[in-house]
C-alpha cells in the first residue's frame, strides 16, 4: 500500500476529493474487507472516539452501515434519530450539533434532505463532517462502495462506461456517481426521461439518452437508481407503468451491454419497476455486494479522518 | 428655517443640469437655485464644495416589516437604514402583518412614518385582499388613504383576469401597478436559478421561464389596457427583451432591477451561504450583463433595493428552510457607484435617473425626483471620493442579510435632506 496522503477534514462530497483521495479511501477500504471476514470483526482503529449518527431523513441501511463500520473500528457510536430528537420540538439544525458537540463527539455522520447542510454543519462545528446523503446532492459514501464493487468485478475503474438509468435530477446516488467518474476518466451514459434527466448534465461530461437501449450499448456497469412514485404524483412521468416499459431493465435490454456487464442498484430495490425481478438475483446483479462493501468503505472514511495513522500524519 | 448649501455639483436629470450652483432651502422648500447665493443674516451654511447634489433618493421597493415582523425590521429601524443609504424617500410593500389591503392599514404607516419623521415613507397596497389574488382591494379608498401605488409583491397575481381587472381598474385612479413576475406553478418550490449549477448542488430550480411567461403575459394585456404597469425586480436577460420590444411598440410599461441582480450572479450559492438566497434567484452571468445593458440603453427605469430584511436567526439554517431575501438600502448606492458608474458602464446623470427621476416618474411623486423651486428639499449629497469598506457595525437596519458585507464602497452619501432638514451626515475622515 503506498503512503496515505488523505487530508480531509471532512467528506461532504466526491466533488472535494482529488483522485488521489478517491484511490486512498479505496485502498484503505480492500484492507479493512479482510476485517470484516474475521471471527473477531474488530480492529482498535478508532477506540476511543466518537461518533454520532445523525439521520433526519429514515435510511436504516445507510445508518447500519456506518453503524457497524464504526463499531467494527472500536469507536463509540451514538444513534440520533430525528423521531426521538428535540426537532419535533422545533429545535434548529445548528442548535441540535451545537448540543451534540458539546458532549465531544469526533466525528458526525449526516444524513438531511436539504441539501448543502453537511456543509452548513462545517461553518460552525468542530468535529468532522461525514456526508451521509443531503437532498438532491450528493452520497459521497455510496459512489466510493460502488467504485470498489466495480472495481473488485471488473478489475479496474478506467476505461469504462457507466450507465445510469433513472431520476437522474433528483439522485445523489447519481450526482455523486457522475462526478467521481467523471475525475476519473470513464465514458458516463445518463438514462431517463427528459423531466429527469436535464441536458445541462453533458456539462459534467455525461452523454444523455432518452432510449435505454442505445444509452446501455457496451455499458460496463449499468446502475439503475430507485424510481420514487411521487415523482409521477408530479408529473415528471405519466405513470409507473409507463415509466416500466420504457426505462426498467431486463434480460433483453441488458444483453446489449457490454459481456462482463455488471448490474448495480444503490437499494432498496423496487422488484419489477425499474428492475426485472429475475435480474436483480442474477449472476450480474452485484446489489449485495454493494451493500457488503459499503462497511468496508465507511470504515476507511471514518479511518482515513479520525484515525492513527491522521494523527501521526499532522 | 434656513439653509444655504453651497459649492455643490449639481446633478438633475429631469432639468438637464450638471454644474455647480448653491441652493437655498426655505421651509422645508427649495426657494433658489443660483450660482451663487449670498448667505444672508444668521442662515446655516452646507459646505457641499466637492460633493455632488442630487434630488433625493427614491428606493422603489422595500419591505419594513411594520406592522407585524418588527423583530425584523421596523418603520423606525428601517427609515434609519433608508437615511444611511441617501433615501429621502422609500415606497413599502404590502406582505406586512396585516397584509396592507385595507385603508386603516395604509393610514397607520403613514402615522407611523409621520411619527418617526425621519424619511418619506409612501405605503404601497396589496392588488387583492390578503394577497390571496382572488379579489380586488378597495383601491380608490386606499389611494385617498395615501396608497400611491399597488402590488402583491412576494407573490404574482397569478389569475390573468385578476391581473387585467386590476391594470383596468387602476387607470380610472391613475395609479400604477406593480407586478413581482413570477409563475407560482413553475417556480413552486425553487431555490435558486434552474440550470447546471441547480443541478450540481442538487438545489430545487426557478427556471427564468417563471418570470418571463408573467412579463409576456402582462405586456400581452397591457397593450390593450395602456394602464400604469411596473414590473419590479426583473433578473433575466429574456425579460430585458420583452420589455425592450414592448417599448418600441409604445406599450406603455416601466421596470426595476434590484443591486444584487446586478451585480451577483447564481454562482454565489454554491456554498449554500443562505445570505444569497433571494427572489427572483441570482441568475447567469450572461442574465446579469443583459440586465446592465438594460440600464444603458433605457429600458430598465429604476433601481430598487428589495429591502428584505430578516433576523439572524431566519437566515442561519439550512440553504432550503431559510427564508428569501437581502437588505439593499444602505449599500445600493455605494455598489452600483463602485461597480457600474467607476467602470464607466453608466454615467453619474443616468444613476441619478435611476434612483431618483425615474422612481418620482413611475410612482407619480410629481413634487419629487428634481431639484426646483417650491418643491420639498429633498436632497442626496455624494461624495463619489470617498472609499471605505462596508460593514456589519454600520448598518441601521436590524438585519444583517446583506450580500455586500466586506465590499470596498467607493463614493459615499456624505448628507441626507428631506424637506431641509439634514438628517443623516457622514463622518468624514
Amino acid at each position: 500500500m503506498k503512503e496515505r496522503t488523505f487530508r480531509q477534514d471532512h467528506l461532504l462530497g466526491i466533488e472535494h476529493l482529488s483522485v488521489d483521495d478517491i484511490e486512498t479511501i479505496l485502498e484503505t477500504a480492500e484492507a479493512f474487507i479482510e476485517v470484516s471476514s474475521r471471527e473477531v470483526k474488530k480492529v482498535p482503529a478508532l477506540k476511543g472516539k466518537t461518533v454520532v449518527n445523525l439521520f433526519f431523513e429514515n435510511s436504516t441501511r445507510t445508518r447500519s452501515s456506518f453503524e457497524i463500520a464504526a463499531k467494527r473500528l472500536s469507536a463509540d457510536l451514538i444513534n440520533f434519530n430525528s423521531s426521538v430528537s428535540s426537532l419535533k420540538k422545533g429545535e434548529t439544525l445548528k442548535d441540535t450539533v451545537l448540543t451534540l458537540e458539546a458532549m465531544n463527539p469526533h466525528i458526525i455522520v449526516i444524513r438531511h434532505s436539504a441539501s448543502g447542510s453537511p456543509h452548513y454543519l462545517t461553518t460552525f462545528a468542530r468535529s468532522s463532517i461525514v456526508n451521509a446523503g443531503d437532498g438532491f446532492h450528493e452520497h459521497p459514501t455510496q459512489a466510493l462502495l460502488d467504485a470498489l464493487t466495480i472495481q473488485q468485478r471488473l478489475r479496474t475503474l478506467r476505461g469504462l462506461k457507466i450507465a445510469i438509468v433513472g431520476d437522474i435530477l433528483h439522485s445523489r446516488v447519481a450526482l455523486s456517481n457522475i462526478l467521481l467518474h467523471q475525475k476519473l476518466g470513464n465514458e458516463i451514459a445518463l438514462i431517463g426521461p427528459p423531466s429527469l434527466v436535464p441536458a445541462e448534465f453533458a456539462k459534467l461530461g455525461a452523454t444523455v439518452y432518452y432510449d435505454i437501449r442505445r444509452g446501455v450499448r457496451n455499458a460496463d456497469v449499468v446502475m439503475m437508481l430507485r424510481v420514487q412514485a411521487e415523482r409521477g404524483a408530479r408529473n415528471y412521468f405519466p405513470s409507473i407503468r409507463e415509466y416500466r416499459n420504457l426505462f426498467a431493465i431486463d434480460r433483453k435490454i441488458f444483453s446489449l451491454a457490454s459481456r462482463r456487464a455488471i448490474l448495480m442498484h444503490p437499494g432498496p430495490i423496487n422488484r419489477d419497476v425499474e428492475i426485472e425481478t429475475s435480474m436483480a438475483d442474477s449472476d450480474e446483479s452485484v446489489i449485495l455486494q454493494q451493500v457488503t462493501n459499503g462497511i468496508a468503505v465507511r470504515m476507511a472514511v471514518l479511518y482515513l479522518l479520525k484515525g492513527e495513522i491522521h494523527e501521526t500524519l499532522n | 428655517m434656513k439653509l444655504l448649501i453651497k459649492g455643490g455639483r449639481l446633478v438633475d436629470p429631469a432639468a438637464g443640469i450638471d454644474r455647480v450652483m448653491d441652493i437655498l432651502v426655505e421651509n422645508g422648500k427649495v426657494k433658489d437655485v443660483a450660482a451663487a447665493i449670498k448667505k444672508t443674516g444668521n442662515c446655516p451654511v452646507l459646505d457641499a464644495k466637492g460633493l455632488v447634489v442630487a434630488p433625493g433618493f427614491i428606493d422603489m421597493h422595500v419591505h419594513l416589516r411594520e406592522p407585524g415582523q418588527e423583530n425584523k425590521e421596523s418603520i423606525a429601524s428601517g427609515a434609519q437604514a433608508a437615511v444611511h443609504g441617501g433615501f429621502t424617500s422609500v415606497a413599502c410593500m404590502a406582505n406586512t402583518e396585516p397584509v396592507n389591503d385595507n385603508r386603516s392599514v395604509t393610514e397607520y404607516i403613514i402615522a407611523r412614518a409621520r411619527q418617526v419623521g425621519l424619511v418619506n415613507i409612501f405605503p404601497v397596497a396589496a392588488v387583492s385582499r390578503g394577497l390571496q389574488g382572488e379579489n380586488l382591494v378597495e383601491m380608490a379608498d386606499l389611494v385617498e388613504g395615501g396608497a400611491v401605488a399597488f402590488s402583491d409583491d412576494g407573490c404574482c397575481v397569478m389569475k390573468a383576469d385578476l391581473i387585467r381587472k386590476a391594470l383596468e381598474y387602476a387607470r380610472m385612479l391613475d395609479v400604477p401597478i406593480i407586478e413581482h413576475p413570477e409563475d407560482h406553478s413553475i417556480s413552486a418550490e425553487g431555490q435558486v436559478n434552474e440550470g447546471f449549477i441547480s443541478y450540481k448542488y442538487g438545489l430545487r430550480g426557478i427556471l427564468k421561464a417563471a418570470e418571463e411567461v408573467i412579463v409576456a403575459r402582462d405586456l400581452i394585456l397591457q397593450e390593450r389596457i395602456r394602464s400604469r404597469l411596473h414590473l419590479t425586480h426583473i433578473s433575466t436577460a429574456g425579460s430585458v427583451g420583452l420589455i425592450r420590444n414592448a417599448r418600441r411598440a409604445k406599450t406603455p410599461v416601466s421596470c426595476d432591477v434590484t443591486p444584487h441582480h446586478l451585480l451577483l450572479n447564481e454562482e454565489r450559492v454554491q456554498n449554500y451561504d443562505p445570505v444569497y438566497k433571494v427572489k427572483p434567484p441570482l441568475r447567469t452571468e450572461a442574465d446579469r450583463l443583459e440586465l446592465i445593458r438594460g440600464l444603458q440603453d433605457g429600458t430598465i427605469d429604476c433601481i430598487a433595493s428589495d429591502h428584505a430584511p430578516h433576523t439572524r436567526d431566519d437566515k442561519d439554517k439550512e440553504f432550503e428552510y431559510a427564508p428569501f431575501g437581502v437588505i439593499g438600502m444602505e449599500t445600493s448606492f455605494p455598489v452600483i457607484h463602485d461597480r457600474l458608474v467607476r467602470a464607466k458602464l453608466l454615467t453619474l446623470n443616468r444613476l441619478v435617473e435611476l434612483f431618483s427621476t425615474h422612481p418620482a416618474r413611475v410612482l407619480g411623486l410629481k413634487d419629487r425626483g428634481r431639484i426646483k423651486p417650491g418643491l420639498p428639499a429633498d436632497l442626496t449629497l455624494l461624495d463619489l471620493k470617498k472609499r471605505f469598506k462596508i460593514e456589519e457595525a454600520d448598518l441601521r437596519s436590524k438585519a444583517n442579510n446583506c450580500p455586500f458585507l466586506g465590499w470596498e464602497g467607493h463614493g459615499a452619501i456624505a448628507h441626507t435632506v428631506v424637506s431641509g432638514n439634514i438628517v443623516y451626515s457622514y463622518k468624514n475622515r
